[in-house]
């Protein structure tokens, strides 16, 4: 608001120098928001090109020879894709929903004054931002001593939850007032109740926020399964797409093998398409939260 | 007033924690917080702190069958072997300092970069006199920001290959191909520039927030004074935003070891040809892991980058505090 009023009064003065920040401005960031949709562009149209001409002649801005074949021959055998969809939307659903109860039932206890071991608590999740055991102890510990190694729970549990959303949320509860929770309790109200009945609903942009966080984290997570999963039935999407583009073997798995034109340059980038469309439909709605996150979290942990 | 809100929130903050009763009377009359508490307890425990306990791999020889206790004890050895003890070259020619100073430069050269053009972003969009455009930019620039690292190789691919984007413009132009998966020198600056346009609407998104809270009464003087635009750019915006860069860029800095992993990796993935230019600690532990095993070393190596990255943060919680007491950590 105020800046509009700022912004209209130098308008009307328009100094001289203002018109060439101006100028050089829109300029300027116009074309740093295109380099940041354009290789999107280039993914979109290539998955929609013809292969052979791709290949003799190379990718461009519009699609050469326009063609749903890569789209068709993914789903000519859809039951890779539709397995790999149906892992990961069962693994963001559960880890987010889990996620989410059990940050925000720690960050309510910690943001709580009455709770006088807060500060030690706080400490041993902090510490865990601080120093780490690193990848491999990570893995034996997930492997040998857990037993996680191609189980489902393994994309979903070792990332359910980490130290900054605890933090994130414990911040954002702080700035109810405790006299709410007190008078509550006179009215007879037990900590759980006040909990989940007074404090969550409050808690919305917050909890909107963490989850959404956490689901984009589960939905983008390739990482995981490339480490604990190896039997491929229990791919998620974003490694099923990792898999793809490192060896065209996967391809013809994961297709109808036609010995003459496998359209594995395009598929790949269909496949690309196919596995963030949700994401690229969702975000623009969604993304008043991340900067909310980003304003609560601040500098501090 | 928000101040004194917080100072008298604090006296009765303190004035409760003053009247302590013991953890057995808070588990009891406080059972429900320590039952809220008890699924983060165990989540931290069997996913961060008994992989802490494992870093004793590190000074093993590991042997799966074994299990980490059953392991051979091998003192230093991994970590001789990685810090090039008693090889011709010593230290400098060491695997650790190769992927310690890329790591570094490759570390460096994204946050100063990318912090740079964030805040000369952020700053510019606030300027700018159109709402929508802003809006419009933001949202474009926030894009790279959601999609996986997996997607992000495809996209690397679908430019860098040889018969894609950049390959067709510079035939189109009558330069020669470049087949980049087989030249390594120019992979620093393509990983780079994807690390500056993944992170570029993130960044610009903070750096925004913290312009949007500025006093506008100061802009509103300033311009009844006369002040030019870029007057009040140079002299009150940069000024007002130069804590916020400062803490932003010596917390990142704490982290400096860490990180990037998920692009380095998708876009370089097992081509060997590229790893002189682009190895870094990240990647050779999971390589240790993943591709060609060696436990020990591995976990040696990641034993370093946790322990030199913890005395990083504490050197710059320490030197945020002398500056700006408010924002230390601890």
């Amino acid at each position: 608001m105020m800046s509009q009023a700022v912004a209209s009064k130098t308008k009307i003065k328009t100094e001289k120098t203002a018109i060439l920040f101006y100028t050089i401005g829109f300029v300027v960031i116009g074309l740093l928001a295109l380099a940041c949709l354009l290789p999107f562009i280039l993914v979109i149209s290539g998955s929609l090109s013809n292969n052979a001409i791709i290949s003799a002649e190379g990718y461009s801005l519009w699609p050469k020879g326009f063609t749903t074949y890569a789209y068709q021959t993914i789903f000519e055998n859809a039951k890779t894709i539709i397995n790999a969809y149906t892992i990961t939307v069962l693994v963001t659903v559960v880890g987010t929903v889990i996620g989410v109860v059990t940050i925000a039932m720690t960050g309510f206890v910690l943001s709580r004054p009455d709770f006088q071991y807060r500060y030690g608590y706080s400490f041993f999740l902090y510490f865990t931002t601080l120093f780490s055991g690193g990848l491999i102890p990570w893995y034996i510990i997930n492997t040998q001593v857990l037993h996680l190694k191609n189980s489902i729970w393994a994309l979903i549990l070792p990332s359910v939850m980490n130290a900054f959303f605890i933090f994130l949320f414990k911040n954002f509860m702080r700035a109810i007032p405790h006299d709410l929770v007190e008078s509550a309790r006179i009215d007879g109200a037990s900590d759980f109740r006040i909990f989940s009945q007074i404090m969550m609903p409050l808690a919305k942009p917050a909890i909107a926020t963490i989850a959404l966080f956490t689901a984009l984290h589960y939905w983008n997570d390739w990482f995981t399964a490339s480490l604990l999963i190896t039997e491929e039935d229990k791919h998620p999407l974003q490694f099923l797409l990792f898999r793809i583009l490192s060896s065209a073997s996967v391809v013809v798995d994961t297709s109808v093998i036609r010995e003459e034109a496998l359209p594995s340059e395009t598929m790949k980038l269909a496949m690309a398409v196919i596995t963030t469309g949700p994401v690229l439909l969702f975000y623009p709605f969604a993304q008043k939260y991340f900067v909310t996150g980003l304003t609560i979290g601040g500098v501090k942990g | 007033m928000a101040q004194l809100e917080t100072i008298t929130h604090q006296v009765t903050l303190q004035k409760k924690t003053q009247k302590k009763k013991g953890i057995i009377h808070s588990l009891v009359h406080q059972r429900t917080y320590w039952i809220m508490l008890i699924p983060s307890f165990i989540f931290f425990i069997l996913f961060a702190y008994l992989p802490m306990i494992g870093v004793y791999i590190a000074f093993t020889r590991y042997d799966y069958g074994a299990g980490i206790f059953g392991s051979k004890f091998i003192g230093f050895q991994n970590f001789e072997y990685l810090f090039g003890v008693g090889t011709e070259g010593g230290f400098w020619s060491s695997p650790i300092w190769m992927l310690t100073r890329n790591t570094l430069l490759y570390n460096l050269a994204i946050l100063l970069l990318g912090t740079a053009l964030q805040v000369v972003v952020a700053i510019t969009l606030k300027e700018l006199p159109s709402k929508k455009f802003r809006k419009s930019v933001q949202t474009a620039m926030f894009l790279p920001y959601f999609i996986s690292f997996a997607v992000v190789g495809v996209i690397a691919y679908n430019l860098l290959s040889t018969h894609g984007f950049i390959n067709t413009f510079l035939t189109s132009i009558g330069v020669d191909t470049v087949n980049f998966y087989q030249e390594p020198q120019y992979w620093p600056y393509i990983i780079v520039l994807f690390a500056i346009w993944k992170g570029l609407g993130y960044g610009t998104v903070v750096y925004f927030a913290a312009l949007s809270g500025f006093d506008e009464s100061v802009y509103e003087a300033a311009y009844i004074d006369g002040a030019t635009l870029m007057q009040r750019i140079m002299h009150i915006t940069l000024p007002l935003l130069r804590p916020t860069i400062i803490i932003l860029t010596l917390f990142s800095l704490g982290g400096i070891l860490k990180g990037q992993f998920d692009l380095f990796y998708n876009l370089v993935r097992d081509n060997s040809l590229l790893l002189p230019t682009t190895n870094i600690i990240d990647l050779f532990v999971y390589r240790a892991v993943a591709i060609s095993p060696n436990i020990g070393l591995g976990s040696a190596a990641g034993f370093y980058q946790s322990l030199f990255g913890l005395v990083l943060v504490v050197l710059v919680n320490w030197v945020v505090k002398k500056i700006e007491p408010d924002n230390a950590l601890f």
